[in-house]
């Protein structure tokens, strides 16, 4: 049984941390963070700061900078879907064309054929992954519904970080009746499956909109999904800042005299960094997989516009005839998941190289 | 053990009374919704809409509307808004149709995941290890419709091997009834077989270096009785948590994306389309259904604790 020599704790008696991986509907994340001792680093290497090292031990970790790169041209290929929809498919993201017909090597086609089965792939520069049943072009829609997912799950994820940072330092650093409140609130949106309250939230709001806020805008599946995962966040940080606000550097802080609010800040913030970087691949994951549950549901994103989940439960009804529908959106949202669940593990391994004990049995 | 069931079902009590009353208020609070309007349709005029709203009691304040079908679902009188169907009934018709998708499922995935976790932390860095964590993180990765997708179209499509919806009793013929489940069982098992045995090899990393480990192994126990009277004993602990309460959410319904896709009549899939109209009385009864499970589970999940580890002591 050998540790490895990176490890910062050597003390196999500290509770188990599980940063959880990325999951779906059925069941919840672990709320434990992986410990951390910001200390402890300095007495193995001086003169590196701990970000620094990790820094290192991400640039060493081959796969996930491969899946690093992987990402980041699926972004920019969604990115591109005006030049794409503009310059080579020449057709609109929302453009109906059920009565059209497509050249394709030669001999024209159908767009939709008369017994309504969308045109499969033609591999051309018109419909390259083939039509939806309203004749729009699949591979434009791809481009722009692929948009519209990143742009929820970065958005939803970015209202994740906030407030599941705030609500954990709010409560477990003023404890108290704030503590009290925020924690019953946490609780009750913890207590019920993500995809089922999402959705029974979504199809609700779709109804009537919130306030100014439309039915239909993309807004409403990303205030639900934010709001679903924050107490996601919020639990970890807050026992971890429950930890932190009893350690020698915070009573100093108030021996001193700094206002509470910046000592949450200044003090206990920085040290929560860490975990909070865990969280944010594993937060952006489930929050791209949980936009598509609900567009899947009918209580996501809302017609026209289109996401990957929408396209594949487009293609569903063609499954047997035009396969490509629904398997394309899919194998798009697949590489994008797993690509950062890939980098996620990577960052977090490298965060914490305890999670990459070597044993022998 | 008698302190700790009275306990336990006096909490049971309060929390689907309190589930059940969140989420009846919740209908009250979506803007722009009026379920009688919705029930009598777009065209309906104002004395349809009068009597729709008469007939399911929504002309009378909120509280008394909660009370009154709380006492429906109790005596197991209270029907949907859609269809006019007693939803008690539905709910027992369709819970077997939900329990044959789930429970085999939920045997394949913690079967497959504890086998799969503790191959991959025996093999920890080797290419056997590397090959099973790649596949557990593309299986957390792909979503329950896109895979149930997938292998409709692979197996049921493309190879014909297996039908590609519907559902047969298992009374009828057991073959045809497994014969029919299999692609929805693996549907389901995939995402979970990803998610559990990563964390099982996560936890069998961290307990293999604890002390009575090293205790166990000095005073000369051979390996195979180590890992699985110490190591695997141990580090199953959160995966029971997490098992009890996946179980419970399932068969309070969760598993609708699944009985959706394939079509199988069960609680999820009633369940889905009474969410997608908005129909109150079946997701308050799905609601208070899942709690139900949701309760029992975590008091059974208390009892392995303690059998599992003799230091934890059963308190309400």
């Amino acid at each position: 049984m050998a540790v490895d020599p990176a490890s910062r704790h050597a003390d196999p008696s500290q509770d188990a941390a599980v940063a959880s991986p990325a999951e779906g509907a059925a069941g919840f994340l672990i709320g434990e963070a992986p410990e951390k001792d910001p200390w402890a680093e300095g007495q193995h290497a001086p003169a590196i700061g701990p970000w620094k090292l990790a820094g290192r031990r991400l640039r060493r970790n081959k796969l996930a900078l491969s899946f690093l790169g992987l990402f980041i041209v699926l972004v920019a290929l969604c990115l591109l879907a005006p030049v794409y929809s503009h310059s080579i498919a020449q057709i609109g993201p929302n453009t109906n064309n059920v009565t059209g017909t497509v050249n394709v090597r030669g001999h024209s086609e159908n767009v939709v054929s008369l017994d309504g089965v969308p045109i499969g792939p033609t591999f051309t520069r018109h419909y390259l992954f083939g039509a939806d049943t309203n004749g729009r072009d699949l591979a434009v829609r791809l481009l722009y519904g692929g948009r519209t997912s990143l742009l929820i799950g970065g958005v939803a994820t970015l209202i994740i970080i906030f407030f599941g940072t705030l609500v954990g330092l709010l409560s477990g650093y003023l404890r108290g009746p704030v503590d009290a409140v925020l924690r019953w609130f946490m609780e009750l949106i913890w207590s019920f499956p993500p995809v089922i309250l999402g959705v029974v939230v979504g199809t609700a709001l779709a109804f009537g909109g919130i306030g100014p806020i439309k039915g239909n805008s993309i807004f409403i599946p990303t205030l639900i999904i934010g709001g679903i995962y924050i107490p996601y966040l919020g639990k970890p940080i807050r026992g971890e800042v429950l930890r932190l606000r009893e350690m020698d550097f915070v009573d100093a802080a108030r021996v001193v005299g700094i206002s509470p609010w910046r000592i949450m800040l200044s003090e206990i913030l920085p040290n929560t960094a860490s975990t909070i970087t865990v969280f944010v691949p594993i937060m952006l994951a489930n929050a791209i997989l949980l936009e598509a549950y609900l567009s899947f549901l009918g209580a996501g994103v809302q017609a026209p516009n289109a996401s990957w989940g929408t396209l594949i439960s487009d293609g569903l009804n063609y499954i047997s005839t035009t396969p490509t529908f629904s398997l394309i959106p899919g194998a798009m949202l697949v590489l994008t998941v797993l690509s950062i669940n890939v980098v996620g593990d990577g960052v977090r391994d490298a965060l914490d190289p305890r999670a990459q004990v070597r044993i022998k049995t | 053990m008698a302190r700790f069931i009275v306990r336990r079902t006096i909490s049971a009590i309060a929390l689907l009374l309190a589930t059940s009353f969140l989420v009846f208020s919740f209908f009250e609070l979506i803007p722009n919704y009026n379920p009688a309007r919705a029930i009598a349709g777009r065209n309906a005029n104002q004395t349809t809409v009068d009597q729709v709203a008469k007939k399911f009691d929504l002309d009378k304040p909120f509280y008394v509307q909660y009370v009154h079908t709380m006492k429906l679902i109790f005596t197991g009188q209270v029907i949907d808004y859609q269809n006019d169907l007693n939803v008690v009934d539905q709910f027992k018709t369709r819970f077997p149709v939900t329990l044959s998708l789930v429970v085999p499922a939920a045997m394949i995935w913690l079967v497959v995941s504890i086998l799969l976790g503790s191959i991959s932390a025996l093999r920890v860095g080797r290419l056997t290890d590397r090959l099973v964590m790649v596949g557990a993180i593309v299986g957390v990765s792909v979503p329950i419709f896109l895979l149930a997708a997938l292998l409709l179209y692979l197996f049921a499509y493309k190879l014909t091997w297996f039908p590609n919806t519907g559902y047969t009793h298992f009374g009828d013929s057991p073959t045809q009834w497994a014969y029919h489940l299999i692609l929805p069982w693996i549907s389901i098992a995939v995402l979970s077989i990803g998610f559990y045995s990563r964390v099982l090899r996560s936890n069998l990393l961290d307990t293999v270096n604890q002390d009575y480990v090293r205790t166990a192994r000095a005073k000369g126990l051979s390996q195979r009785r180590v890992f699985r009277r110490y190591v695997l004993r141990n580090s199953l602990m959160p995966i029971v948590t997490l098992f009890g309460l996946d179980f419970a959410l399932l068969l309070g319904g969760a598993a609708l994306v699944t009985e959706t896709v394939f079509n199988l009549p069960g609680i999820g899939q009633f369940e889905a389309s009474a969410i997608g109209n908005l129909d109150v009385p079946p997701i308050l009864v799905g609601a208070i259904f899942t709690a139900f499970f949701v309760v029992l589970f975590s008091a059974i999940t208390d009892v392995l604790y303690a059998v599992l580890d003799p230091r934890v002591r059963l308190t309400g």
